[in-house]
């Protein structure tokens, strides 16, 4: 497929390894955020290929695995309910809530179906006047535009049997709370490239000023990945510190205006809790006002309530790269993706599902 | 979540901005997408799609720069193994 199949050429991946292994004096860490690169990395073995003294560390980066086990579990009592249709992109249904999952629901006779898209639940709502359909809004700027749609098309065709349970959540905040944590060994970063399609690049400006990371937003195939390490390196090793462009092909400056005008029209920045990391300010997306109308929240009075977390699952350290998925004693032991303890072990996006999947082992020892 | 896939548009329809909707080609797979948010895109262009909507429209001559890079870059790695 083109601007697929030439971006995984294996000779011109060595090539570029080959300028990373030329360039590198030094031990660096560099984080790539998106769970997309996570997956592409882990399954290309592209760290394989990398010198010694250069660590990927795995990032936050994947919506699925950070939305809070409180949310879940109100998508969990609201989609158990009889008059409602619960409508999800598919990686949700599995993962855990505190008792149960969106699947296991289904399996009790709630009506719960995946979707592809925000619209497809629309027209759900359209064709079920009778019913109660919900949209779980899961997901990164990538996805903020989509669902943003859904909530202006079910306003302008005023559906009232339509809501939102938003999850949505900001990448941009989420990587300044890893920075300024005490214990945070990120050195450089690879920046989500589809979430850079949406937003551009300029909020990252800040960051690599304050924090003095070099940050280069960077594509998801083998050869964008491998040219964003050596963008990066090329940062590290000469003390540079700045926000350079390496999907040029998708990515603009700007971003994309249009989606982005439609995100705030319908929603306002809020303080999110992230599942494994914490509260992280402004790092969320909520309703804003008219269109809290569609508050699945408010519609059916579910309310935030502290729930624990697996006391054996050590997501959150993973979530925040201080631990690599194997490290953690419950890894393919009490926890795998049949039997998932967190929900880094079920999106095929979670560094957890990544390992499991393509790296039984522990990483082998590069020759 | 965020993956995107390039997609090629063989036919746009619908004439309200925010209704234009395209056929999308996927390597012979062919899936509708909403054009909404890339009013400038034409058939025939490519695009990245993620949950149904089309977020950026593929800049050809920036596609081709990374191979020029490679291209150079295996040039001058020649040239240094063949130098004196």
């Amino acid at each position: 497929m083109k601007y697929l199949d030439e971006y995984r050429d294996g000779e011109l991946a060595q090539r570029l390894a080959r300028e990373i292994h030329r360039l590198t004096t030094r031990p660096w860490n560099i984080m790539e955020v998106c769970g997309g690169q996570t997956h592409a990395i882990v399954k290309f073995g592209i760290d394989e290929l990398l010198p010694k003294q250069i660590s990927l560390i795995h990032g936050p980066g994947c919506p699925v695995c950070v939305t809070s086990l409180e949310i879940i579990d109100q998508a969990l009592d609201i989609a158990a309910r009889r008059d409602v249709i619960f409508t999800s992109f598919g990686d949700m249904l599995r993962v855990p809530g505190s008792t149960t999952d969106l699947l296991s629901v289904k399996a009790k006779g709630g009506d719960v179906r995946m979707v592809y898209s925000p619209l497809d639940a629309v027209k759900i709502a359209e064709q079920n006047p009778a019913k109660e359909v919900v949209f779980f809004g899961v997901g990164f700027e990538t996805t903020a535009p989509a669902t943003a749609m859904a909530i202006y098309q079910a306003a302008r065709k005023k559906l009232p049997n339509f809501s939102l349970l938003v999850a949505h959540v900001l990448v941009p905040q989420a990587m300044e709370a890893l920075l300024s944590s005490p214990k945070c060994r990120v050195q450089g970063f690879l920046a989500a490239g589809h979430v850079c399609a949406v937003m551009g690049f300029d909020e990252y400006l800040p960051i690599a000023s304050k924090y003095h990371v070099p940050i280069v937003v960077t594509g998801f195939e083998p050869l964008d990945i491998l040219q964003g390490v050596l963008m990066t390196v090329q940062q590290l090793e000469s003390g540079r510190a700045e926000v350079e462009n390496q999907y040029r092909r998708a990515v603009r400056r700007e971003g994309n205006p249009s989606a982005q005008e439609l995100i705030h029209k319908i929603f306002r920045v809020i303080p999110r809790k992230w599942r494994g990391v914490g509260e992280i300010p402004e790092s969320g997306l909520g309703l804003r006002e008219p269109y809290t109308a569609f508050d699945a929240g408010i519609r059916f009075g579910v309310s935030s309530h502290c729930v624990e977390e697996s006391p054996l699952c050590q997501s959150g350290l993973v979530l925040q790269g201080q631990i690599k998925p194997h490290e953690c004693p419950a890894f393919g032991a009490g926890c795998t993706p049949e039997h998932p303890l967190g929900a880094t072990m079920v999106s095929s996006e979670g560094a957890c599902a990544a390992y499991f999947r393509y790296r039984r082992q522990p990483e082998p020892v590069a020759a | 979540m965020c993956l995107a896939i390039p997609g090629k548009i063989t036919v746009i329809s619908g004439e309200d901005p925010l209704e234009r909707v395209g056929k999308i080609d996927f390597g012979g797979i062919i899936k509708e997408a909403s054009l909404a948010f890339v009013p400038e895109a034409r058939a025939g262009d490519y695009v990245i799609v993620h949950a149904g909507f089309a977020l950026s429209r593929l800049d050809e001559d920036e596609a081709h720069k990374v191979f020029d890079y490679l291209k150079r870059m295996g040039e001058l790695s020649e040239l240094k193994e063949d130098g004196p």
